[in-house]
């Protein structure tokens, strides 16, 4: 990766200062000029600030790169936007309806959903992600090659490289754990006290919502980083199947953030990640630009996966049968079978949301002969079984890295490949014990405790099979390998959490309280979070040529992980007594103020770590020293070539001849380059 | 002859680790004061999740600690470990172990559940009604109040209904949670056994002040509860004679913030869900088929009484529940408070 010039990257500040002023006087201008007077509290003028961050953003990456790649497409959606909406107006005006609404931002909220669309389209060409396949509508040749060494445009364009696409997909991630972890810091620092001091209800709900989607969206695209970098080179692979498809994959990703983010500069919604009808259909337009996200996002995890699938499939190196893949890969098959075909429910339940409220389709409006039970059926078909998208690749990190710093092979093989799949297929099986205590067909709770609580048999699996990795080994513990122990401990009390949930009669007490908020950022923690760094810093040298720096990896993960599990062990703790999920303010007679105060010190304390993890990247990607070697000793072929990968990555198709994980057996190798 | 030792230490740690966690969990006490019938079946439940959950995580982390401390890498050590690629007995013990265990639990969780709802041959019927962001209870006496009173050791049958949107009947005492719909009756069955305050807290987000949508519960002796039964019966009875005769736009007031109106009606002139009540009385309501109707006292009782019967203009269809509850006295107490806000 080539740094960027320290003159471009000073200007981009600069742009970045100038657009946010800008968009933010611009906000509140309109504001002055609307409702006629001048918004005192600035603070919570959230239309003003969105307008600059948005500005503030193209501004930055303008000064990085000039108008090309991410900063055309960005253009190209504001206009695509606009124009959108203007052209639904337009239709309304012939057929006399109302045109504009000062209470909808302008535009009318149909103008703006159609306006959201369209802008998103509008990036997608923009950005230049649909050059290609125009061209060969046209007949026109294309470019199937990409540059021998990626240079820093390339990075912020559309490139076809899985390498390059895998880092973008991952520090997209990263950003949207930043501003999804902001957020968190925000409604926590409300959270600290009993009382309602530092945001409005609105407010507060709109960021908890958003909270929750902007992770699941980060950690949706941390996978794909994770996966797009590393499956083709596990399997001997040149690039995924349809490298133009999985640069799509990538880029709707990035209008469909926009879009997610902007519903906070359109008046916020209240409901929770879930979007909930009937609450959903009154909350105000930002609920719609919610949905909208979600729905362009949904692109990104169907046509990711079919590719995955696809490229296992039919680009493995000869030898490489399915039980002689690296684990990891089994883990990515399995994570992309649900996210092939359970990401559609979601977006049916969004969407038919959104009709009834544009169109006024009544498909959950009771009064109508709708049912709001539907749409919790829809929306949990996907939204259980992606919770083991999240965490399935995050276990096959643990299981891929184990045996590198046990040197001893992975326990039962066999077992943890098929444990994957045999979560992923029960994982389809459960979704309604999210609905204990809906009001839906009340004999229906025991068949779906029986499934659900069979999930804890795969699961279980892996852990004594992890353990059994350990067991006599010859354990070194750097950095990865401790985000991987601590990921062990973590997803451990996560899983345990969990069949307390699973009996009915007692997730009757623990359904929508802080016990369920605990469990689950375990299970995404332990499942996710700490493999995922677990894999950032161990395959960092094999992106970069660099190692990250192993002080500073100690800190961060001595900082995060005790933290982390006074946070949601407290969570659990005050959710046992009575602290309901989703409240701005809770009862002072409760007693839970000095619990809540440690909560939130510890999620700055977590804050405080992640940020320690981005100096450590800022700091080894400008410091010279170089590490090109098998840095881990490890047996997988990515690590016996040169780092940072070459750019067709093998320059011969290698041989599988052994095992993947036999440490300790004298003589063998895995792959014969 | 050593590994006999480690698995003998091993498994007198794993005893001690689950032991002290489940000790220690418990002497922190993690449920709240229990107040009903139906929370010893669950915290019975609960008390075996825990003690399997110290015993599977002392299962899991002892053998992992253990050998993180025993299996380190020695200085200078470049050696791999011990080539051990599986072992089929083991895989098939632990997936058959926990599979017998959950087949348990799932025996032992239908069961429970079996308690948890099993029906009373008498129960105690009251109607409770959840909106944007309030309880109000309805008593088949005849009369609603704020507050929950329940008879003590009778088990109550509340029927639930929401008129807005989602909404979660938990008292956290009680253990039982249920959901609220529109347009559907949820059920609700809690046998109270201990005399005391409680609350009712709202568990389903349901817009902007969710968090304060919490109204108090009194259990309360038999003869206390009889007593207090009577009061507001008679009481209820004297309001509605006293409001037939002489609406009081104070009590009107009251039934505004009390029964919901005030969630889709504002008294500034601000549009919400519906029309603003701010000049209602005496204007010319414009409706949704293009005519319009005097704002006086039998426009404003028919859409109490039926709303769908004359739509607002600007406004949908079938968006207010039915408040045909409400008595004569009652109606005119409101159209009383109406006549008040006069522009």
């Amino acid at each position: 990766m080539k740094q960027a010039s320290s003159g471009s990257f000073s200007r981009a500040m600069l742009f970045l200062l100038v657009g946010t002023a800008l968009g933010t006087a611009l906000g509140v201008l309109a504001h002055v000029l609307t409702s006629g007077e001048f918004q005192t509290a600035f603070l919570t003028d959230v239309p003003s600030w969105m307008l600059g961050f948005l500005l503030g953003t193209l501004g930055f990456f303008y000064g990085l790169i000039g108008y090309t790649g991410i900063v055309r497409g960005l253009v190209f959606q504001v206009l695509g936007t606009l124009g959108g909406a203007a052209f639904v107006t337009l239709i309304r005006a012939l057929l006399g309806m109302e045109l504009f609404n000062t209470g909808t931002f302008g535009f009318t909220e149909p103008a703006w959903v159609f306006g959201g669309l369209a802008g998103a389209i509008a990036f997608m060409a923009g950005v230049g992600a649909l050059t290609d396949w125009w061209k060969y509508a046209l007949g026109e040749p294309v470019h199937d090659h990409h540059p021998e060494e990626a240079t820093l445009k390339d990075y912020f364009g559309v490139s076809l490289d899985h390498k390059v696409i895998g880092i973008q997909y991952t520090a997209t991630s990263l950003l949207m754990l930043s501003v999804g972890g902001l957020f968190a810091l925000i409604f926590r620092l409300e959270l600290a006290q009993a009382g309602l001091d530092v945001i409005s209800l609105n407010l507060y709900n709109t960021l908890m919502s958003l909270h929750g989607m902007v992770m699941i969206v980060s950690i949706l695209l941390g996978i794909a980083g994770v996966i797009n970098y590393l499956v083709p080179l596990l399997i001997g692979a040149k690039d995924m199947a349809f490298p133009r498809m999985n640069a799509f994959s990538y880029w709707i990703s990035i209008p469909a953030a926009v879009l997610l983010l902007s519903s906070l500069g359109f008046g916020g919604f209240d409901t929770g990640w879930t979007g909930y009808p009937p609450l959903s259909t009154r909350a105000p337009l930002g609920m719609q630009m919610f949905y909208l996200g979600v729905w362009v996002a949904g692109w990104s995890s169907i046509l990711g996966a079919l590719n995955l699938i696809v490229t296992v499939l039919r680009m493995r190196a000869r030898g490489m049968n399915a039980f002689r893949m690296p684990i990891f890969v089994w883990a990515a098959i399995a994570t992309s079978i649900i996210s092939l075909t359970a990401t559609q429910m979601i977006g049916l339940a969004f969407q038919l949301a959104m009709f009834q409220r544009l169109l006024g389709m009544p498909f959950f409006d009771v009064a109508k002969g709708g049912n709001p039970i539907l749409f919790q059926h829809l929306f949990w078909f996907y939204s259980h079984p992606v919770v083991y998208v999240f965490i399935l690749p995050g276990l096959g990190v643990i299981s891929e890295l184990l045996p590198v710093f046990a040197r001893k092979p992975l326990f039962g093989y066999r077992w943890i490949a098929l444990s994957s799949i045999g979560i992923a297929l029960v994982g389809f099986l459960v979704w309604a014990h999210h609905m204990f205590t809906s009001g839906m067909n009340e004999y229906l709770r025991v068949p779906f405790m029986y499934s659900t609580l069979l999930v804890a048999i795969p699961t279980g699996v892996k852990f004594f099979s992890w353990v059994a990795t350990l067991w006599k080994g010859k354990i070194e513990t750097p950095t990865p390998m401790l985000f991987i122990l601590g990921g062990i401990v973590v997803f451990l009390l996560g899983g345990l959490s969990g069949p307390p949930n699973a009996t009915v009669s007692t997730d009757l007490h623990l359904h929508d309280t802080y016990f369920i908020v605990g469990h689950f950022h375990d299970t995404m923690f332990g499942g996710y979070i700490f493999p995922f760094f677990a894999a950032l810093y161990y395959w960092f040298p094999k992106a970069t040529g660099k190692r990250l720096n192993e002080t500073l990896g100690k800190w961060h993960f001595w900082l995060m992980t005790p933290s982390f599990l006074v946070l949601t062990l407290f969570m659990m703790r005050v959710g046992l007594l009575g602290m309901r999920r989703r409240i701005a303010d809770y009862d002072p007679a409760l007693n839970f103020d000095w619990w809540q105060f440690a909560m939130t010190i510890s999620a700055y304390l977590i804050a405080t770590a992640v940020l320690i993890f981005f100096y450590n990247v800022y700091k080894t990607l400008k410091s010279p020293q170089t590490e090109t070697g098998n840095v881990w000793n490890s047996r997988s072929p990515e690590w016996q070539v040169a780092s940072p990968m070459p750019a067709h990555n093998y320059d011969r198709e290698f041989e599988v001849v052994g095992e993947p994980y036999d440490y300790g057996l004298a003589g063998s190798t895995y792959v014969k380059m | 002859m050593q590994n006999m030792r480690h698995y003998v230490l091993m498994a007198v740690l794993v005893v001690v680790v689950a032991a002290l966690t489940y000790l220690g969990l418990n002497a922190l006490g993690l449920m709240p004061v229990a107040a009903a019938a139906q929370a010893s079946p669950i915290d019975w439940l609960f008390d075996l999740q825990v003690k399997l959950i110290a015993f599977f995580f002392a299962l899991i982390m002892v053998p992992m600690f253990y050998s993180l401390v025993l299996f380190r890498r020695k200085k200078g050590d470049s050696t791999d470990g011990e080539h051990i690629e599986g072992h089929t007995g083991l895989e098939v013990t632990w997936t058959v172990m926990p599979l017998v265990i959950v087949i348990a639990l799932g025996l032992i969780g239908a069961d429970n559940l079996a308690k948890v709802r099993a029906p009373a041959a008498q129960v105690e019927e009251i109607k409770v009604v959840g909106f944007q962001w309030s309880w109000r209870f309805e008593y088949p006496q005849g009369f609603v109040s704020n507050t929950l009173y329940l008879p003590v050791n009778r088990q109550a049958l509340l029927l639930m209904e929401s008129a807005d949107v989602l909404h979660s009947f938990w008292v956290p005492e009680f253990r039982v949670k249920q959901d609220l719909m529109p347009g559907r009756i949820t059920e609700y069955r809690i046998t109270p056994t201990l005399i005391g305050d409680y609350k009712v807290r709202c568990a389903e987000i349901c817009g902007a002040s969710h968090a304060y949508m919490e109204s108090p519960i009194k259990v309360v002796s038999q003869e206390e509860y009889d007593t207090w039964v009577k009061e507001q019966t008679a009481l209820a009875e004297a309001e509605a004679i006293a409001a037939l005769a002489n609406p009081d736009p104070k009590r009107g007031e009251k039934l505004y913030n009390e029964s919901g109106c005030k969630a889709c009606h504002s008294l500034d002139g601000s549009k919400g869900i519906g029309p603003s009540w701010l000049g209602l009385y005496g204007s010319q309501v414009a409706l949704a088929d293009g005519s319009s109707v005097l704002g006086d006292d039998a426009y404003i009782t028919e859409s109490i009484r039926n709303p769908n019967a004359k739509v607002h203009l600007g406004f949908p269809q079938n968006a207010m529940p039915n408040f045909s509850y409400l008595k004569d006295g009652q109606i005119a107490d409101l159209i009383a408070f109406i006549k008040t806000l006069t522009k």
